[in-house]
C-alpha cells in the first residue's frame, strides 16, 4: 500500500487506539488504566475523523471520554487499595486472550463476506479529498432523519430510549431513602 | 495562502498543512496573548465593582500590570511534592488550557475568518469542553492531596450536571438555524436569537457560568473550605495554566454567547470589511463577559447540595421544557427553513419572543410561590411551631 497522508494518520490513529488499549490491561495502577482508555477512546475518535464521519468522533468523545470514562475513573478513585495491584491478580489473562481472539476471528469472519455489499471493493484504494467515497455531503442530516423515520431506525432509537429510561429509574430507586427516612429531605 | 505557498513551489497537501499550521498558532497565540489584556480588564471591572481602584501602578491605568505577573509567575519555583503521581500531575494544566484552545478552532471571527467551519462546531465545543473535566479529575488525582481529591469529586459532579442544561440550551440555536455549524448558526441571525430564545440564552448563561467555575458556582475553588481546591498543589506557571485557562474559558463563554444567541460577527457592513466583523464580535462578546463577571463579582458561592438541586430540579427541567415549547412553536410557523433576509425573520422571532415571554411568566409565578411557601416555613420554624426542621440532611456531599 502506497503510503499516503490518510494511510499515514490511520497508523498514527491505529497506534493510539492499540497501544491506549494494551497499557489499559497491563496497567498496575487502575487510574491509569482509566486514563489510557480515554487514550484508546480518542484514537478511535480519530479514526471516525478519517472515515468523514464528523458527527461520530464528536459523539465518541462526548459519550465516552465526557461521561462513560469520567465515571469509570470516578469509580475507580472511589475504590479503596486498587491502585497498586500485585503482579499477577490471577490467571484469567490466559482465557481473555484466547476469548479476545476468538471475538476478533468471529467478526473478521462475519464483516469480509459482505465486504461487497458494505460498498469497499477495493482495500488499496485512496480515500482523498478528490475521492471522497461514498460519504453523503450532509450525512449530519440524512442521519438524523433516519434516526426518527419510522421506516428506519425509528424503533430500535426509541427502544434504547427506554433501556437508557430504565436504567435511570433503577438508579435513582436504588439510591432512594427507604420509608424510614423523611422524604423530604430536598429542602433544607 | 495556499495559493501563495503552492506558487513557491509547495506541493498541494503540503501547502493545505502549512496554511493550517498557521492558522493554528495565530488562533491559539491570540486567544493567549487576549489573556494579558483581559485580565487586566477583568481585574479592573471585578474592583468597580467592589468599590476599589484595581490594578493602577505598573504601567498607564496598570495596563502592563498582566505582564509584570506573567514574568513573576515564570520565575516562580516550580514545587512538586513527593508522592505526586508525575505524569498525570504534569498533564493535567496543559490538557485544562489545550481544552479551551480548542474552542478557539470553531470560533467565527467574522463572515470569512473562521479556523475550521466544522458542520459539527457546536458538538465539537462539547467534546472539547469535556476534556476540561479529564484535567480537574487529572489534577486532583496526581496532586495526591485529600482537599484536591475531595475538589475534584466536586468539581465533576459540578461540570458533569451542569453540561445538561447547556446541552439543553445550544440545541435550541441549532434548532432554529438548522446547522451544528457555528458559521452557519451566525449566518442565519437575520434578527439575534437574544430577541426570539431569551429563556434559552439565560440557561445558556447559568450552565457556562457553572461549567467555568466561576462564582456563584466557584466551588471548584472554594477558598475557605477547600484551600483552593484541585489544584492546591499546583505553584509556578503550572499554577497559572489553570488561572489561564479559568480566565480565558471565562471569556471564551462570552464569546460563545455572542456567537450563538448575540449575532457573532454580524452588523452594519461586515459582511463586506473582514475587520468590522471581528469588532463587531469583540465588542458582543465584551458585553456578554461583562454581564458574566458583574455576576461572579455580585451573588455569594452557593452550597453543593444547593448547586445540584439547583441543576436537577430546576434548570434541567425548564431546559426541557424550553426545548420542547421551542421546537413545537417553531414547527407550526410556516416556511421556517427559508429564512434568508430580516423581513422574512421577524414573524417566527416574534412569535417565540412571545412564547418566551408566557414561559417566563409560568416559571415566575412557579418560584415565587415556592418562595413564599419557603419563608412561611423559616417563620414557622423561628416562631417554634415547627421545631424538628429536617436537618441539613444530605447537607456537604
Amino acid at each position: 500500500m502506497e503510503l499516503t497522508a490518510e494511510s499515514i494518520v490511520f497508523l498514527i490513529m491505529s497506534a493510539i487506539t492499540l497501544g491506549g488499549g494494551l497499557l489499559v490491561v497491563s496497567a498496575r495502577n487502575l487510574f491509569h488504566a482509566g486514563l489510557y482508555l480515554m487514550v484508546a477512546l480518542l484514537g478511535v475518535a480519530g479514526l471516525f475523523v478519517l472515515l468523514a464521519a464528523p458527527f461520530l468522533a464528536g459523539v465518541q468523545v462526548v459519550v465516552y471520554i465526557g461521561a462513560i470514562a469520567i465515571l469509570i475513573i470516578l469509580a475507580i478513585m472511589l475504590t479503596p487499595s486498587v491502585t497498586q495491584l500485585p503482579a499477577i491478580f490471577n490467571r484469567q489473562w490466559v482465557l481473555n486472550l484466547a476469548l479476545a481472539a476468538f471475538l476478533f476471528v468471529l467478526l473478521v469472519s462475519v464483516v469480509s463476506p459482505i465486504m461487497g455489499d458494505l460498498g469497499v471493493d477495493d482495500w488499496g484504494a485512496d480515500f482523498t479529498e478528490e475521492n471522497p467515497a461514498d460519504v453523503p455531503a450532509d450525512s449530519i442530516v440524512k442521519l438524523g432523519e433516519d434516526l426518527v423515520d419510522p421506516d428506519k431506525y425509528m424503533l430500535p432509537f426509541e427502544v434504547a430510549s427506554v433501556l437508557l429510561m430504565a436504567a435511570l429509574i433503577g438508579a435513582v430507586l436504588l439510591v432512594s431513602p427507604g420509608k424510614t427516612k423523611t422524604d423530604e429531605g430536598d429542602e433544607d | 495562502m495556499t495559493g501563495l505557498l503552492q506558487d513557491i513551489g509547495f506541493s498541494r497537501d503540503l501547502a493545505v498543512l502549512i496554511a493550517k499550521a498557521v492558522g493554528v498558532i495565530v488562533v491559539a497565540v491570540f486567544g493567549l496573548l487576549w489573556t494579558l489584556l483581559g485580565i487586566w480588564l477583568e481585574r479592573k471591572w471585578a474592583a468597580r465593582f467592589q468599590d476599589r481602584v484595581g490594578p493602577n501602578r505598573v504601567g498607564p491605568f496598570g495596563l502592563i500590570q498582566t505582564v509584570a505577573d506573567t514574568v513573576k509567575i515564570l520565575l516562580k519555583e516550580d514545587i512538586m511534592n513527593r508522592g505526586v503521581d508525575r505524569w498525570v500531575f504534569n498533564a493535567a494544566p496543559i490538557l485544562s488550557v489545550l481544552a479551551v484552545t480548542l474552542i478557539w478552532a470553531v470560533v467565527p471571527f467574522s463572515a470569512a475568518w473562521i479556523g475550521t467551519d466544522l458542520n459539527i462546531g457546536v458538538l465539537y465545543l462539547l467534546a472539547v469542553g469535556s476534556l476540561g473535566t479529564v484535567a480537574v479529575i487529572m489534577a486532583g488525582w496526581g496532586s495526591n492531596n485529600k482537599y484536591a481529591l475531595l475538589a475534584a469529586f466536586r468539581a465533576v459532579a459540578q461540570l458533569v450536571s451542569y453540561e445538561v442544561p447547556m446541552v439543553l440550551s445550544l440545541l435550541v440555536p441549532v434548532l432554529l438555524s438548522g446547522s451544528m455549524s457555528t458559521q452557519e448558526i451566525v449566518r442565519q441571525q437575520h434578527i439575534w436569537y437574544v430577541f426570539a430564545v431569551p429563556l434559552t440564552m439565560l440557561i445558556f448563561l447559568i450552565s457556562s457560568q457553572a461549567e467555568t467555575g466561576r462564582g456563584p458556582f466557584d466551588l471548584l475553588e472554594a477558598e475557605s473550605e477547600l484551600v483552593s481546591g484541585f489544584h492546591i498543589e499546583y505553584s509556578g506557571m503550572k499554577f497559572g495554566m489553570f488561572y489561564v485557562a479559568e480566565f480565558l474559558h471565562a471569556f471564551t463563554v462570552g464569546v460563545l454567547t455572542a456567537i450563538l444567541f448575540l449575532g457573532g460577527w454580524k452588523g452594519p457592513f461586515a459582511e463586506d470589511v473582514a475587520i468590522l466583523g471581528f469588532f463587531y464580535l469583540l465588542i458582543k462578546s465584551l458585553f456578554a463577559y461583562w454581564v458574566l463577571v458583574w455576576v461572579r463579582m455580585t451573588l455569594p458561592r452557593v452550597r453543593i447540595d444547593h448547586l445540584l438541586d439547583f441543576n436537577w430540579k430546576f434548570l434541567v427541567p425548564v431546559g426541557l421544557a424550553n426545548l420542547l415549547v421551542v421546537a413545537f412553536v417553531w414547527k407550526l410557523i410556516p416556511d421556517t427553513d427559508q429564512i434568508n433576509s430580516f423581513g422574512d425573520a421577524v414573524v417566527p422571532t416574534l412569535a417565540l419572543l412571545l412564547v418566551n415571554v408566557a414561559m417566563f411568566l409560568v416559571i415566575g409565578a412557579l418560584l415565587a410561590d415556592r418562595g413564599r411557601r419557603e419563608r412561611a416555613r423559616i417563620q414557622a420554624r423561628v416562631a417554634g411551631t415547627d421545631l424538628p426542621v429536617e436537618t441539613v440532611a444530605g447537607a456537604g456531599d
